[in-house]
């Protein structure tokens, strides 16, 4: 077999491209929801990751303070802090519409540090430990791997969310009036529509994505204040490969660029931290507009 | 007359010594600064725990030494060299700083050594962990405290060859620390009649663990040595739960785990994990009171790095107003010629390698039943001879020992 011709046994490779999967569900719905809301604001949005912790954390202080178990959380806590990206919305973010996007990346990069430096103040850096669900413990022996029920949860939650924000964007009427707010958004708002609003609440469905993400991943890594801090660069980068704001591009590359990554860590494992800005640099070279972006 | 003169003599005497006393403090102040990481992986390791605990041990000192005010600086290095050996110039050029405190990180530790070696200041490492800082690396002034690999080694790991775990996979963090501890858990498993199948070197600091894991499985080895530390460790043991490596026969071996890796793990994840530990706070009616005063403070009970910096602060002001000057060279030798005692050390020996040789305690995380109270996480299982976690000075490769 190919795999036995490297040295590598079979059941460690296909172990690593299951795990890249479950990774790459977590680059996906993350580099979503900065492709929407660069797609639609045209903010490059640095708080991202800080909001994908915002979203661990919600989970875990319902938990802890209302009794609210890991089911509940995984509506309300992306619906609580889309509501905080909401307000971040209206009262900070608006005002930057129509200058440089520079303004924005600053104004995001400020407010994450603020978030993540307060998380650590109030509770540590060594995270908080955060359960699976009974109903998700354990797991299933696949012959060549042990498939914990919980990572299988999270490729299909991620799958399904995923696809149906596709939908949503690429197929409905909203859809198409959020897209024609980005191109133009005068005119939109000449047919009688409310683009204000509208931008408003794609900002808050990003930011919810990122907190969907975050209460998936809290009883993987420990509900964390840094934990966004380490994965939004990586998010970017598989962002700018797919393509900025496209939401196709984000699905895609998040999925294979989570793949590519655990095939390197079983190839060249001090390597998996980079692999991704190799790829991310070679493919600016050869199509600047990213995988499946559009150049205007 | 002979009276008046002699009187005389005296005073002037004792006005020249007591003026001696006051110029041999440099600068009329004792600075210590504390560089640590206070805001990333090793913060809750270290962080702003060890500059509390300089500040308590300032204030027990009174304040002042040898008729000067002591004075506490800290920054954070971030857990980058550039940064910590740019603060330490800074503070050593500009600010009057004496002694560099803390210093997790052995990247930032070695960097600081260079800085300090040209300076001449005083060095007290507290969280760097690497044993070449009192091998290879070593500098006059460069003092080791709390622990290092080889007392890791010596503790964890061949408490576990011992018990028949002979063959080890290791998952290792990618920097000169992870490398150390690799190094030195890999001697004592050899000599201990084990081999060692094989590593995976993960970046720092990483956030999932589970396709490492998987590699260590693969591995078949018995045991996965875990040569990382604060939320790599955590990271680490959660991946490895959750995959069923444990539940399949593997067991964990976390080399460096700190009482604030098993909070955040909590009992349920951590039991039954064997640690080395320098300090713990329920040892003794000492460790208890001074750890309540650190918990009043921080809301959380010390580790042994934060124990530590309060130890080496205290020793060294010890030292200063014993010889009534801050001048390195004098400052060490009083150091080392003092035995270390306090809530952290019994007749603890600074070495000449700069090594504080002093008890270590394997300990195994309690299980939730067992556990009577909030912080209530160890039971000692040996306490391990400082000669025999630290290995005798003949065997250090330090050059100016």
């Amino acid at each position: 077999m190919f795999s036995d011709l490297l040295g590598i046994a079979p059941q460690v490779l296909f172990g690593q491209l299951l795990l890249g999967l479950i990774n790459g569900s977590f680059y996906a719905v993350l580099s979503l929801g900065l492709a929407v809301i660069f797609g639609l604001l045209n903010i490059v949005n640095f708080a991202h990751g800080a909001l994908y912790m915002l979203g661990a954390f919600a989970a875990w202080l319902l938990g802890k303070y209302l009794h609210i178990d890991y089911w509940g959380a995984l509506i309300l806590a992306p619906l609580i802090v889309g509501f905080i990206g909401v307000l971040l919305d209206r009262f900070l973010l608006r005002r930057l519409a129509g200058v440089d996007h520079l303004y924005g990346l600053l104004l995001t990069f400020g407010l994450a540090m603020l978030i993540e430096g307060l998380f650590v103040k109030m509770f540590g850096a060594s995270g908080q430990p955060f359960a699976a669900p009974k109903a998700l413990n354990g797991g299933v022996n696949l012959g060549f791997m042990f498939l914990p029920y919980y990572r299988a949860w999270v490729v299909v939650a991620s799958l399904v969310v995923c696809a149906v924000t596709w939908y949503v964007f690429e197929r409905t009427k909203i859809g198409a009036y959020l897209r024609a707010g980005t191109e133009n958004p005068k005119l939109l708002q000449a047919f009688g529509v409310n683009v204000p609003l509208l931008t408003t609440l794609a900002y808050g469905y990003g930011v919810a994505l990122a907190a969907f993400a975050g209460v998936l991943a809290a009883p993987i890594t420990q509900v964390n204040p840094l934990m966004g801090s380490n994965l939004i660069i990586v998010v970017f980068a598989v962002v700018v490969i797919g393509g900025m704001g496209s939401i196709m591009g984000a699905i895609v590359t998040g999925l294979s660029m989570g793949v590519v990554e655990g095939l390197t860590k079983v190839f060249w494992p001090e390597a998996s931290s980079t692999i991704i800005f190799i790829v991310m640099a070679i493919v600016l070279v050869l199509r600047p507009a990213g995988l499946f972006g559009r150049t205007n | 007359m002979k009276f008046l003169k002699n009187f005389m003599v005296g005073v002037s005497a004792l006005a020249l010594t007591a003026g001696a006393a006051q110029a041999e403090i440099s600068d009329g102040v004792v600075k210590i600064g504390v560089l640590t990481d206070m805001s990333g992986t090793y913060s809750d390791v270290a962080g702003p725990g060890t500059v509390t605990a300089a500040e308590m041990a300032i204030e027990d000192f009174g304040g002042t030494v040898a008729g000067a005010p002591i004075e506490v600086v800290s920054a954070d290095h971030q857990n980058k060299a550039d940064v910590a050996a740019n603060k330490a110039r800074e503070w050593g050029d500009t600010q009057q700083v004496d002694a560099f405190a803390e210093l997790v990180t052995t990247s930032v530790a070695m960097a600081v050594f260079e800085v300090a070696k040209q300076q001449n200041k005083v060095v007290l490492v507290s969280g760097a962990a690497s044993s070449p800082l009192t091998n290879d690396a070593c500098i006059p002034s460069g003092l080791h405290w709390t622990y290092n690999t080889r007392a890791l080694a010596v503790g964890t790991g061949s408490a576990i060859v011992k018990e028949g775990g002979d063959s080890w996979y290791f998952l290792t963090a990618d920097y000169a620390f992870g490398e150390s501890l690799q190094r030195d858990v890999t001697t004592v498993v050899e000599a201990g009649g084990g081999k060692v199948l094989g590593a995976s070197k993960h970046p720092f600091p990483a956030s999932d663990f589970s396709s490492f894991v998987l590699q260590a499985q693969a591995s078949g080895a018995k045991i996965i040595g875990l040569a990382n530390a604060g939320g790599d460790t955590i990271n680490a043991i959660k991946a490895a739960n959750e995959f069923g490596i444990v539940s399949a026969g593997q067991k964990i071996a976390g080399l460096l785990v700190f009482l604030s890796d098993v909070h955040a793990l909590g009992l349920e994840t951590a039991q039954g994990l064997l640690m080395t530990a320098s300090f713990y706070w329920d040892l003794n009616d000492e460790t208890r009171a001074w750890s309540q005063r650190f918990y009043e403070r921080t809301g959380k009970m010390p580790t042994g790095v934060q124990a530590g910096v309060y130890s080496s602060v205290t020793h060294y002001l010890k030292a200063i107003e014993a010889t009534g000057t801050d001048d390195t060279d004098t400052v060490v030798a009083k150091m080392r010629e003092m035995p270390v005692n306090d809530f952290f050390a019994q007749n603890g020996v600074l070495r000449s390698d700069g090594r504080m040789v002093h008890d270590m305690y394997l300990a195994e995380v309690k299980s939730p039943a067992e556990s009577t109270g909030p912080w209530d996480y160890l039971k000692i299982v040996r306490v391990i001879p400082g000669e025999e976690a630290y290995g005798p000075l003949s065997e250090s490769t330090c050059p100016t020992k």
